[in-house]
């Protein structure tokens, strides 16, 4: 399928001065694609150049398209001497490719130069004709679907889920090349993005080859890597989640659909409670297997073979979708299915069936240099091999897959940790094969069933569990058993009940380690590990219990290793899950009973603990109903051993279990404090502080116990480095300062956002690193969203529906909430001239069938009557849109030019949204409902200056570049057609100094999805604007971007 | 633990209007956070001393990196790398030109030039306005005053198109460069206790009425320099003090029609010939630039001085003022009476706001 790929290079403008005795510059702009290159005409002294070039065609067949990013340099023209380069334009075309995402790229992209930033914008435009071509042996993947989004996207359906892809690619890095010892450092920095830019383009078209060996046209939970390992390469990785979806495109296609359930239901065993009593959940949190110096995971099952048999009581009834699973499983390669892991973390209703905890493996590797880029073996079997270890580890927990599924290393030198985590879980088949699901569908049927607690409910064998646990009745259905804690790495299920709100919870930790070579350090941080994990494990669950809460989501752990330490970070959200049971307190003891000081030092501490628990139930509004122990009956008598288990692998001692267990209180959690360390423990526990009142935190995509969001979101990143003083640290010092670090960055947090309170701090994503031996680095990203408080105490009930609501991909349900709403607000405007009025717009609007079917769709259902002002308001805006693809901000800006200035000066800023683009990490845009999905945005960029000083400092210079990052994302989001990215994340942030040399350099990798998303209906909007006056204007030849 | 890097950067750009103006204000990092904590913020926040100077920092930085832009407000609005909603970029530049009035009442007036630079330590002194606040708004000054200088049309709509001002301050900088441009003595004793408001006024009086813009709006400079065809002709008046006959002809249809009417009468009659001789003088010597320059030193000494020592009631100062402008349409033998008017009607406006009671 070759193709023809178009650009236009129309205009500059706020170029750098390069020429000083005219203040002026000489540009032209070269055009590289592949190994051909065109060049404009020279536009002389000018800052604001007009080049208006005609268009340049690149014939290329859509390898090259995939693989290949378009490169666009403009130079300053000298007649004595080389050209002056300005800077660059790098635009990935992928999102040409593929028939519904943009037509065309079209806007002003930030020049970019690696040593100066961004040195004004150019106006571009892009084309690609496609040729069909129906070659089988194809190497390119052109047409399949990228979603960086862990979920199913919000307009599309998920037909097939298919499972696990990934893949990676080698090279060397250029910056490690003999030949960088000649070139400078701007041509070190081009190679190595180019390469990158590359390497993205063509692990991409290959994760697609895979797909649609799978036979599917998506990937979602997209996450691709790049690991810097120096001397030895370049490796980036990918991993993914193959779909089949479909585009919710019209009603029609739908409500025929919404026929079928209740038939569906009857075949479909697992959504009825198993009828042969429980599987058992687990919830052990985490699970470590020691054993070679490589590692210690968890792993996940491989679906098909394991629904069979595991279905038991199902298997009978199912099989036509055996058949099918069968079928697939032929068709499709069979490595494809060797994992059965899925990086999704919110799932299709129905889909998740059990959860059983969180398995993670980490194994450490020496670096050597790879010899053969083709052939990247040796990288592939260490995932390979990890990946086995999860999928054993899952199995061993009673499952067949891994939901919530992560990679990552972390380097440091020659040695290199890779770890792998994810949430072992039962899944129901149905979606995993052709043509039986029908995803936003079965919400409604599982209404039905008593309310979400089927998650809890534990899939291993009560008898033969992979280790002790706890187990009670579940709390909600009283006839499963639970565990006592959950522990997972997904969001929170949508119809799980739960009480009061979440919090975000953290366990950090850091270690000292000798200095060491190779294979000793290697084996050194092997030994570390397990203690690690351990201790982190330990906090997470004091800090739960503290809290008051029984089970985290979103569970990520990140073990960093620099030259002398390692470093755990956790973060998780806490939450209380009406299933399980309330977790015990915490109960001190201390070893020298006899001293009488001590003992009251002891129970002051124990005071103050309880106070802490106390005073955590009341700010998260955990009150769950009283239950008498009898209904529940009495747990599985099973104490602490899981504890004691895995504290055995630590040097603490095993008293600290018997105390335990002679304390007899159940279900209280122990802590010893008999010596400092364990002092420290609890102290820590204390100096926690809670976000100021109005603010929450989690790191899910959305709260719990919050559901009314209003429309404003920040979202942002924070980047803090310290340096440790001391050349004698302890690891308690160490602790401390760490600890401090991160309390301390959270609390400006809640300060710089006082103003949007009440708000919550949603996915908010720690990472920390150690760039050099005394220095820790901190990344958070995140998003603030503003909440209506009055309506912040809205019952559970209402959470989960409405969270259903907003998962349905239509509005069909939105129905009741948005007419009450609206009845009252808008009593004059009956339906019926409504309706026409938006009939008449999308009618005239000459848009293509399928996009109009959209919006009547819109307009049909639910909340049309607070909506459909809105609606016509956007179209109004996408008018004024219309030509945001070549103009965002110009058009933004030109009214300011003459008197207007006032008017948007005062309180009415009315299209101020216009030319905006919004970011969040989350997968969705409260207050708006996404359209559309443009591509993929996957971006990586270098920064080096050797003039640190004067660019402010380290912290001058990271600032001023993540701004521009922000802002060249932001531009190609824009030249998509889009006005917002979703799921965005900060993949990476190397920075590296050199303050005696006045240097600094950093490297920055993000991806996200370019959407484009239209508000819904704002009840605050409909009393003030009068419907009439919006619809005139956007009635005549109003466009709408769906 | 020493914390070496500390930075936020969000999608939207957060400005804190109250750290801004410290900024503006001149103040250092550790001053502004120990004004910060005065005004009670630890308490309502809870937010603790370290996190309030981390946020004063990273806010400074921003002004700091957005202040290149503010230098051309329309490169502030079509730039990428910072999202910032237009009302809070209207902001933004409204109190990154916004002056103080101490500062303007120093500098009004005088040559924009690197002289003046090196006396604002002395204004700084004392005005008691930081040095780096003083510089900021000197260099408006001069910045405004280098763009729109050559410019033709409305000297107040190039400004607002240039700087994307509100009316009023545009019209604020118009007078600055309008009094920066003829440099008219502001700074004398005599004249301190005139406000920046009444200048302005005086300037964009004169500005509508003695520019060159206010004959012919398609010329350069239209309205900074005043028009030297005018300023010549203003000599013509001198006739109106100059023939004892037409002086007290004038005289007497003055007082014929204030009789009565003015409290201050007698003192008027008295003195209606020195005061008429002062203002047309000073009409007279418009044409030398030296006198231009004085302009309002001459007009407070020649008319508002010997005025208000004779305590004129501002009202008085209006019916004389107006009388004595419309009496000379009934002088058979005057000739000038367009150009009299052009003088007379801006002139008349200008005294009444320089007379303060």
């Amino acid at each position: 399928m070759p193709g023809k790929l178009k650009v236009k290079i129309v205009a500059g403008r706020h170029l750098p001065v390069m020429d000083r005795a005219s203040d002026l510059t000489d540009a032209f702009v070269e055009v590289k694609f592949g190994n051909t290159t065109f060049k404009t005409d020279v536009y002389h002294k000018s800052l604001n150049p007009q080049w208006n070039s005609e268009w340049f065609k690149f014939e290329v067949d859509d390898e090259d398209l995939q693989d290949e990013p378009l490169q666009i340099t403009v130079l300053d023209h000298d007649t004595y001497s080389a050209n002056d380069a300005i800077g660059k334009v790098y635009i990935d075309i992928d999102p040409l490719l593929y028939s519904e995402a943009a037509t065309v790229i079209s806007g002003w992209f930030p020049i970019y130069d690696t040593i100066h930033g961004i040195r004004g914008e150019i106006n571009v435009v892009v084309k690609v004709d496609l040729f069909n071509d129906l070659n089988r042996f194809r190497q390119s993947s052109c047409g399949v679907k990228f979603f960086c989004t862990t979920s199913i996207p919000k307009c599309y359906r998920a037909v097939i889920i298919h499972g696990f892809v990934e893949e990676l690619v080698v090279n060397e890095d250029p910056e490690y090349q003999w030949i960088d010892r000649i070139r400078t450092p701007r041509a070190s920095n081009e190679a190595r993005q180019r390469l990158i830019s590359l390497m993205s383009g063509e692990l991409q078209r290959k994760i697609g080859l895979k797909v649609l060996e799978m036979r599917g046209n998506a990937v979602v939970g997209y996450l691709q890597c790049f690991d810097l390992e120096g001397e030895s390469g370049l490796v980036v990785r990918a991993i993914g989640t193959a779909c089949t979806l479909d585009k919710l495109s019209s009603p029609a296609a739908f409500l025929p659909a919404c026929n079928s359930p209740s038939k569906e239901m009857k075949e479909s065993p697992l959504v009825h409670p198993p009828s042969h009593g429980c599987r058992s959940t687990h919830n052990s949190p985490i699970h470590t297997a020691t054993g070679s110096r490589l590692t210690q995971n968890f792993s996940v099952s491989v679906p098909t073979l394991i629904y069979t048999g595991m279905g038991s009581g199902s298997a009978g009834k199912e099989g036509g979708p055996f058949k099918g699973l069968l079928r697939q499983q032929t068709q499709s390669a069979l490595e494809q299915r060797e994992f059965p892991f899925f990086t999704l973390t919110a799932f299709p209703p129905g889909f998740l069936v059990h959860v059983g905890g969180v398995v993670s493996a980490r194994s450490v590797k020496l670096l050597d240099r790879i010899h053969n880029p083709d052939e990247p073996e040796t990288r592939d079997a260490w995932w390979a091999e990890i990946r086995q270890e999860i999928k054993s580890h899952a199995k061993a927990l009673g499952c067949h897959a891994v939901v919530g599924y992560s990679e990552s290393t972390s380097i440091c030198e020659e040695v290199c940790i890779l770890s792998a985590s994810g949430t072992a879980a039962v899944l129901n088949p149905r979606f995993l094969q052709d043509g039986t699901v029908e995803g936003c569908l079965e919400q409604r049927l599982e209404e039905n069933l008593p309310a979400g607690c089927g998650f809890c409910h534990i899939p291993y064998d009560e008898l033969n569990m992979p280790f002790p646990a706890h187990l009670t009745y579940c709390y909600n259905c009283r006839k499963q058993k639970v565990p006592d804690v959950l522990f997972t790495t997904i969001d929170l299920p949508m119809d799980a009940t739960v009480i009061g709100k979440g919090c975000l919870i953290q366990a950090r930790l850091c270690r000292l380690k000798k200095k060491a070579q190779a294979e000793a350090n290697a084996t050194a941080i092997s030994n570390l590990l397990p203690f690690m994990e351990y201790e982190v494990h330990t906090q997470l669950m004091n800090k739960l219990k503290l809290k008051g809460m029984n089970a985290l989501f979103g569970l990520r752990i990140q073990i960093s290793v620099g030259e002398n330490m390692l470093m755990g970070l956790a973060s998780a959200t806490g939450v209380y899950l009406a299933a399980l049971p309330t977790p015990g307190g915490i109960q001190i003891a201390g070893k020298t009973p006899n001293d009488g000081s001590y003992e009251q030092h002891i129970s002051h501490m124990q005071k103050k603990i309880n106070d802490t628990i106390a005073k955590n139930k009341e700010l998260y509004e955990i009150n769950p109903p009283e239950i008498s122990e009898e209904l529940i009956g009495s747990p599985i008598p099973e104490p602490r051993q899981r504890s004691r288990l895995l504290r055995s692998q630590s040097e603490s001692s095993d008293e600290v279990m018997e105390l335990d267990l002679s304390h007899g209180k159940k279900d209280a959690f122990v802590l010893e404090i008999d010596d400092t360390d364990a002092m420290e423990d609890v102290h820590s526990l204390l100096t926690d502080v809670p976000p100021p009142s109005g603010f929450y935190s989690c790191n899910t995509e959305i709260m719990p116990g919050i559901n009314n969001w209003t429309s404003e979101i920040q979202m942002f990143t924070s980047v803090r480095v310290i340096r440790l003083s001391s050349l004698n640290l302890t690891n308690q010092a160490l602790n401390k300062n760490f600890n401090d670090l991160c309390e301390n960055l959270l609390k400006s947090l809640y300060f710089k956002l006082r103003s949007m309170i009440p708000c919550c701090l949603c996915h908010v994503n720690f990472t920390v690193s150690l760039p050099e031996d005394e220095l820790i680095q901190v990344t958070v990203t995140a998003v603030a969203i503003t909440f209506d408080k009055n309506q912040a105490l809205q019952t559970t009930k209402t959470h989960v529906e409405k969270s259903l609501q907003r998962a349905s991909t239509d509005n069909e349900e939105l129905l009741q909430f948005p007419l009450e709403l609206c009845s009252d607000s808008l009593p004059p405007h009956p339906f019926p001239p409504v309706k026409e009025h938006l009939e008449s717009a999308s009618s005239n609007s000459g848009i293509p069938a399928a996009q109009r079917a959209t919006s009547v769709d819109y307009s049909s259902f639910a909340d049309r009557c607070s909506s459909w002002i809105e609606l016509i308001k956007l179209k109004a805006q996408t008018i004024r849109r219309g030509s945001i693809k070549t103009t965002v901000t110009v058009e933004k800006a030109s009214p300011m030019g003459e008197g207007n200035f006032r008017n948007r000066a005062g309180p009415s800023c009315a299209n101020s949204t216009v030319g905006v683009v919004k970011m969040t990490p989350l997968s969705f845009i409260p207050g708006a409902k996404i359209t559309k999905y443009l591509g993929i945005i996957n971006m990586f960029f270098i920064r080096e200056t050797t003039s640190l000083r004067e660019e402010g400092g380290v912290s001058g210079f990271l600032h001023a570049f993540i701004a521009e990052v922000f802002a060249m994302v932001r531009a190609h989001v824009a030249a998509l057609g889009g006005n917002a990215v979703v799921s965005y994340i900060m993949k990476q942030c190397v920075f590296m100094e050199n303050p005696n040399k006045n240097q600094a350099q950093c490297l920055i990798n993000v991806s996200g999805d370019a959407v484009v998303f239209v508000r819904e209906s704002e009840s605050e909007v409909v009393p003030t604007q009068h419907p009439t006056a919006n619809c005139q204007p956007a009635c005549p030849g109003g466009e709408v971007t769906t | 633990m020493t914390s070496e890097l500390d930075i936020f950067v969000g999608n939207t750009t957060l400005i804190d209007e109250d750290v801004y103006r410290l900024w503006l204000d001149g103040y250092s990092v550790s001053d502004a956070v120990a004004l910060r904590v005065r005004s009670g913020i630890l308490e309502q926040t809870g937010a603790t001393a370290a996190v309030l100077q981390s946020d004063t920092m990273d806010h400074y930085r921003t002004f700091h990196m957005l202040e290149r832009l503010l230098h051309a407000p329309p490169k502030l609005l079509h730039q990428l790398i910072y999202q910032i909603p237009p009302s809070r970029q209207a902001l933004l530049i409204e109190r990154y030109y916004t002056f103080d009035e101490a500062f303007v009442r120093e500098v009004l007036g005088k040559k924009l030039s690197k002289g003046t630079k090196k006396d604002l330590d002395d204004i700084s002194t004392k005005t008691g306005i930081t040095l780096k606040s003083c510089r900021r708004q000197f260099d408006n000054f001069k910045r405004v005053f280098k763009v729109v200088e050559e410019m033709r049309g409305s000297l107040v709509d190039n400004i607002q198109q240039h700087f994307l001002l509100s009316d009023r301050l545009a019209r604020d900088y118009a007078a600055i460069v309008f009094f920066a441009n003829n440099r008219f003595e502001t700074g004398k004793k005599k004249l301190q206790y005139l406000s920046f408001g009444d200048f302005a006024f005086c300037a964009e009086l004169m500005i509508q009425h003695w520019t060159l813009g206010a004959v012919d709006s398609q010329v350069d400079d239209m309205d900074v320099d005043l028009d030297k065809e005018f300023l010549q002709d203003l000599k013509e008046l001198k006739v109106l003090v100059a023939d004892k006959d037409l002086l007290d002809l004038h005289k007497s249809l003055v007082c014929t029609a204030l009789r009565g009417k003015l409290g201050v009468f007698s003192e008027m009659e008295a003195n209606f010939k020195n005061l008429s001789r002062g203002l047309v003088n000073v009409a007279a010597k418009l044409t030398h630039n030296k006198d231009v320059r004085d302009l309002f030193v001459d007009l407070v000494e020649k008319f508002v001085e010997p005025c208000r020592s004779d305590h004129w009631p501002l009202g008085d100062v209006r019916l004389f003022l107006n009388q004595y402008s419309a009496s000379v349409h009934s002088l058979d033998g005057f000739r000038f009476q367009a150009l009299w008017d052009r003088y007379m009607g801006t002139l008349r406006g200008c005294l009444l706001r320089l007379y303060h009671e």
